[in-house]
């Protein structure tokens, strides 16, 4: 039976670990395989050296560098497991396996893309960006002080809301998406309430839409089902769960049932 | 080094099986590990008709484990006897299939359906917590175990192994309502009874409020009740619940267990079925066992 190979668990040499905001950090590790292997839009599990934390964290890839051998992760340090991320020093090793997830489909990208982020969701984008060609514009929000914003002007124009309005508009990505009345073919990642608003616009609009969805993972790799996201299908009840680990964690807008 | 056990008439070339639902069907596995080398792949719990499982969030950590309210979500025996069986039997390896239900008859059905498939044991769910009918409402009184036990087996083709609940007072007592039922085999222990509570939103973690908690933490208790059931039954025992290692394994055999399931350690990681298999028989030859059935039962 032919089946293609994958390494499970490996240990990755840290290169950096560097603060970007409040409790928001760049970890970069060395892995020509992954790095080979990467599309924009997947995620890698990182897992804790405290035994008492078992399950991976998934964190969405930033940016591949494919001819550095080496992955970019942003991360938020919101729990135990990015905490003890948070401590971890280059040289030292860190687990890793993936890349994981399906990734966005840059098949769909057109004339004009509009990209949509919101707060950690906006992280995974950037590689995204990069590849885009055709113009782009990139909504993207933030609690506070905004990163990675020097690195996505170099992909296209990057208008900014903030929750607490200390950099430009106050609010989120949708609203300035809303009151500009952007158009695109959208690829958007971040909280829950903000793909909803987003998957309403582009219906609105008649706008192709890809959603990258977050929900507390177990595995990671499609085994343990305890990630899935309502989607539409021919059955009885309308929708099946799918898992976002491993069918996601990009959807097509239009499949995607909120509720 | 022998390594092969026999569970109810059926060889398995070693005492390494999966826990149903850690597993799937083994395919998400294939990419990882070389399924030729586990002595039985239990599958994932199949329904006469597809489940859609529970509500998200449907998993959160708990120290050195996990809880999970899955709800068995699952495509139904007919998807599975057409994709699963196929791509199973493309490896050397035995087939047992975990059959859930929420009635008898839907147990029977099941059991019915699969009795011409090409699998080489069955295993009845009558443990999971996470269904609001049936499951584990069987596997807590011993009457009902037994009732559907009988029933299963009347129409079964193939072994029976019955899945046992730790979430009662005796589980010796259901064992034996297990065995009394015609059963051949029994496996244990499904997830422990849990709850986690976020106190930032103050409310319950996942959707359903309550979950099956597995993985290491609860390896204690399945030691001390596969004990209890292995001098209570003359049956077949299988041991899980948080084998992580070889040695972990070593310690269900040696309280009685005639093969071991891997659960939890599989969805953290994909190869812990073949770093267990290492493990032991590294256990094996240091300590000077030439056949694992020797370390069964071996403590007092």
């Amino acid at each position: 039976m032919c089946q293609e190979n994958r390494t499970g668990r490996v240990h990755c040499m840290i290169v950096s670990n560097e603060p970007l905001a409040e409790d928001v950090r760049e970890l970069v590790f060395e892995s020509p395989a992954m790095a080979d292997e990467a599309r924009p839009g997947q995620f890698v599990n990182l897992y804790c050296r405290h035994q008492g934390q078992l399950l991976p964290r998934p964190i969405s890839i930033c940016e591949i560098d494919r001819a550095g051998g080496r992955l970019h992760l942003v991360y938020a340090c919101r729990g135990k497991g990015t905490r003890e991320f948070a401590d971890y020093r280059p040289g030292e090793r860190v687990e890793v396996m993936g890349p994981l997830g399906n990734g966005f489909s840059l098949d769909a990208a057109g004339p004009e893309n509009l990209v949509i982020g919101g707060g950690v969701g906006t992280p995974p984008l950037l590689e995204l960006c990069k590849r885009l060609t055709g113009r782009t514009t990139i909504a993207v929000s933030f609690r506070s002080a905004p990163y990675l914003i020097d690195r996505l002007e170099r992909c296209g124009e990057v208008l900014v809301a903030t929750r607490d309005g200390s950099a430009g508009v106050r609010g989120n990505a949708m609203k300035i998406v809303e009151d500009r009345g952007l158009t695109g073919n959208i690829f958007a990642c971040g909280p829950t309430p903000m793909l909803a608003a987003v998957q309403a616009y582009a219906a609105r609009r008649d706008l192709p839409a890809q959603l990258s969805l977050e929900e507390r993972m177990g595995c990671g790799f499609g085994c343990c089902v305890g990630c899935v996201t309502k989607v539409r299908d021919a059955s009885e009840a309308g929708f099946s769960y799918r898992k976002v680990c491993k069918d996601g964690p990009v959807f097509a807008a239009g499949e995607v049932i909120f509720s | 080094m022998n390594l092969g056990v026999n569970i109810a008439g059926v060889e398995l070339k070693n005492p390494i099986m999966t826990a149903s639902g850690t597993f799937g069907s083994g395919k998400d596995f294939a990419p990882y590990v070389d399924l030729n080398r586990i002595g039985c792949v239990v599958v994932k719990g199949v329904a006469s008709t597809p489940w859609p499982g529970n509500r998200p969030p449907r998993i959160a950590e708990a120290y050195g484990g996990i809880i999970n309210a899955v709800g068995l979500q699952n495509p139904g025996v007919d998807a599975f006897c057409q994709d699963d069986i196929p791509f199973l039997r493309g490896f050397d390896t035995r087939i047992a299939v975990n059959i859930a239900g929420r009635t008898i008859d839907e147990y029977v059905e099941v059991a019915e359906r699969l009795a011409t498939a090409d699998v080489d044991l069955l295993e009845l769910n009558i443990s999971c917590p996470n269904v609001k009918e049936g499951g584990v409402a069987f596997g807590v009184d011993p009457a009902m175990a037994e009732a559907v036990t009988r029933a299963v087996k009347a129409v079964a083709g193939q072994p029976l192994i019955v899945k046992l609940s730790p979430n009662v007072t005796d589980i010796a007592a259901i064992a034996r309502a297990a065995e009394r039922g015609g059963a051949d085999a029994v496996s244990l222990i499904n997830t422990l009874l849990g709850a986690r509570i976020d106190v930032r939103r103050r409310a319950f973690v996942l959707s359903t409020k309550q979950g099956g908690l597995s993985g290491p933490a609860v390896k204690p208790v399945a030691v001390r009740m596969v004990y209890e059931v292995a001098r209570a039954v003359d049956l077949p025992v299988i041991g899980m619940g948080g084998i992580m290692t070889g040695e972990d394994a070593a310690e269900f055999l040696m309280a009685g267990a005639n093969a071991v399931a891997v659960g939890t350690a599989n969805l953290l990681n994909p190869t812990a079925t073949m770093d267990i298999l290492d493990g032991l028989v590294a256990f094996m030859e240091e300590t000077g066992v030439d056949d694992v059935n020797d370390l069964v039962g071996v403590v007092e």
